[in-house]
């Protein structure tokens, strides 16, 4: 099985691709998403990459596997793998169909949760908090944007199995394709899932780290990982590495049906380039699928300006606590409530990176970045607010001021950005079910 | 006494889903993980009064076939809320530069 690289759209040299294809593997996979880049693009609908750079990821692999007659599975479409983000990869597939001449049959696979079928789960106690999260309440479901649910990789081999050979799906536990590719072809649980979490992240297994193919060839209990550049090795210490790769636990990993144990996985140089896992076990758990939701925040304005002023730096927390509440004093003036918005200031220089974390707030130096911003309940509450709060930064006096025509150098005129809506990811749990499909329609169509 | 940034490959932070930080120390070679291992210095205390959270928020593994630590913590604010200054979670890892192993 191939991996093309980390996330649809990152892009993989065509030579490495090539070089995967002479291997004839039985599949090629891309996973489309993460939710690391944060909760706009699951709340927005918007994808991650750029339709043009997912376009050239798509046209490559679309053409090898359909020229070597194989399956092609994209994981979390769109990089949150929502509907939209789902059917903006199905319109580019279609296009470049069109544009190839390429025909096939293609499996829509959709990950998009209905809010009322949802409250049923939570009314029917099917809904459970993960970690230190407290139970799901009603009103998170209705106030949520959009919801996902991260599929296994039973839907994919429910598709595979109806002959789909272009398969996009919706957001997934990342090993879902490969996972499902490997147990189509009556690989065991274990190592399908050991392969499927490292093949989701590509060439990060391997070093030099790059965004770059990787191949996986399997056994009945053991899996074999070489990258497809020549220039590019994955040895033992690289496959472990990987296994802390964005993971709670380095050993144990929670899936849907199971648990991946890799306690007592054995890492062997097979040559300079290849590793062989073996050792690898799963325990079947409780079917559950995990939620993820992103909800509006608000709307959200900023501004950005430096000081240079040694007198301010030297009362910075004070000046900016009198700024904050004249500032409130102002907008108040205009009518807007005080719980319509927020005002927060983050200071570069001093803890605009850490925040509470920072372990020396107090070692400061010759200038000081402030990223002020307000999020409030409308964009015309946001923008009124972070203008009043910029003139209160610029002309306010402090003690000692000798600044007097301006307290902070702003680079930008416009000084004030708006950010337009701005989401937070809200649930952190997750749904049992006994039937794995029942939460993933599968819709197919004959493109070309 | 050395200081972590001098000893290890890595020390590292990243998201571990959207509202868990995780933290990823790495060295080179056996040797230096033994010794580190020895010192008993890298515990779930250490990270937890580091980052301000309990004890018993701190999911930690040991990790031999990767040289490696990995302590798992609450993000102080989800990823990308209101008020995050790190969306990716990749800038959390100074505390642990400075910290000091008996060797």
């Amino acid at each position: 099985m191939v991996s093309a690289s980390g996330i649809l759209g990152y892009g993989f040299p065509q030579a490495s691709l090539a070089a995967a294809m002479a291997r004839k593997p039985h599949m090629i996979g891309v996973d489309g998403g993460s939710s690391d880049p944060g909760p706009h693009y699951l709340g927005s609908g918007k994808t991650l990459n750029s339709p043009l750079a997912m376009k050239r990821d798509l046209r490559l692999l679309l053409c090898a596997a359909i020229e070597a007659g194989i399956p092609m599975m994209i994981g979390t479409c769109g990089g949150a793998g929502g509907e939209p983000h789902l059917q903006a990869c199905a319109r580019i597939v279609r296009e470049i169909a069109r544009e190839e001449g390429l025909s096939f049959k293609m499996a829509l696979i959709h990950a998009e949760q209905d809010p009322a079928h949802l409250q049923a789960a939570l009314g029917a106690g099917r809904i459970a908090p993960l970690g230190q999260a407290g139970p799901l309440a009603p009103e998170t479901i209705a106030r949520a944007e959009r919801i996902v649910g991260m599929m296994g990789p039973e839907p994919h081999r429910a598709a595979l199995q109806a002959g789909a050979q272009v398969i996009l799906a919706g957001r997934g536990t990342d090993p879902a394709p490969w996972v499902a590719l490997a147990m189509h072809h009556g690989i065991p649980a274990a190592p399908a899932w050991y392969a499927g979490k490292l093949l989701e992240c590509a060439c990060n297994a391997a070093i030099p780290k790059r965004h770059d193919c990787l191949v996986a060839t399997l056994g009945p209990d053991w899996v074999e990982v070489e990258p497809a550049a020549d220039d590019l090795r994955c040895t033992p210490l690289s496959v472990s590495v990987q296994a802390l790769h964005e993971s709670a636990s380095p050993i144990i990993r929670h899936e849907p049906g199971g648990v991946l144990d890799t306690s007592a996985c054995t890492l062997q140089a097979v040559s300079e380039r290849r590793v062989r896992v073996s050792g690898m076990t799963w325990q079947p758990a409780p079917y559950t699928i995990k939620l993820e939701a992103a909800e509006l925040a608000g709307y959200s304005a900023i501004a950005f300006a430096g000081t240079r002023d040694p007198g301010l730096i030297g009362q910075l927390d004070s000046f900016i606590a009198m700024v904050e509440q004249s500032a409130h004093v102002k907008i108040a003036a205009l009518g807007i409530p005080r719980e319509s918005y927020r005002i927060v200031f983050r200071l570069y220089g001093r803890d605009g990176v850490m925040g509470a974390w920072e372990p020396s707030p107090q070692a400061l130096g010759h200038e000081v970045g402030i990223l002020a911003e307000v999020v409030g309940r409308t964009q015309e509450i946001a923008n009124a607010a972070l203008a009043l709060t910029r003139v209160t930064l610029l002309h306010s006096d402090f003690p000692g001021r000798l600044c007097r025509e301006g307290n902070m150098a702003f680079p930008f005129s416009p000084s004030d950005i708006e950010r337009g809506a701005v989401y937070q990811f809200t649930m952190q749990h997750v749904v049992r079910t006994d039937d794995p499909l029942e939460m993933f329609p599968i819709e197919y169509e004959q493109v070309g | 006494m050395a200081k972590l940034k001098d000893i290890a490959k890595a020390c590292k932070s990243k998201n571990a889903g959207p509202f868990e930080l995780t933290l990823d120390i790495m060295f080179d070679d056996p040797d230096t993980f033994e010794k580190v291992r020895r010192s008993g210095r890298i515990t779930p205390q250490v990270i937890a009064a580091l980052y301000g959270v309990r004890p018993e928020q701190v999911l930690f593994t040991e990790y031999p076939p990767a040289l490696a630590y990995k302590a798992t913590i609450p993000r102080r604010i989800p990823s990308g809320a209101v008020g995050d200054t790190d969306v990716y979670g990749a800038q959390q890892h100074a505390p642990l530069l400075d910290l000091e192993i008996p060797l």
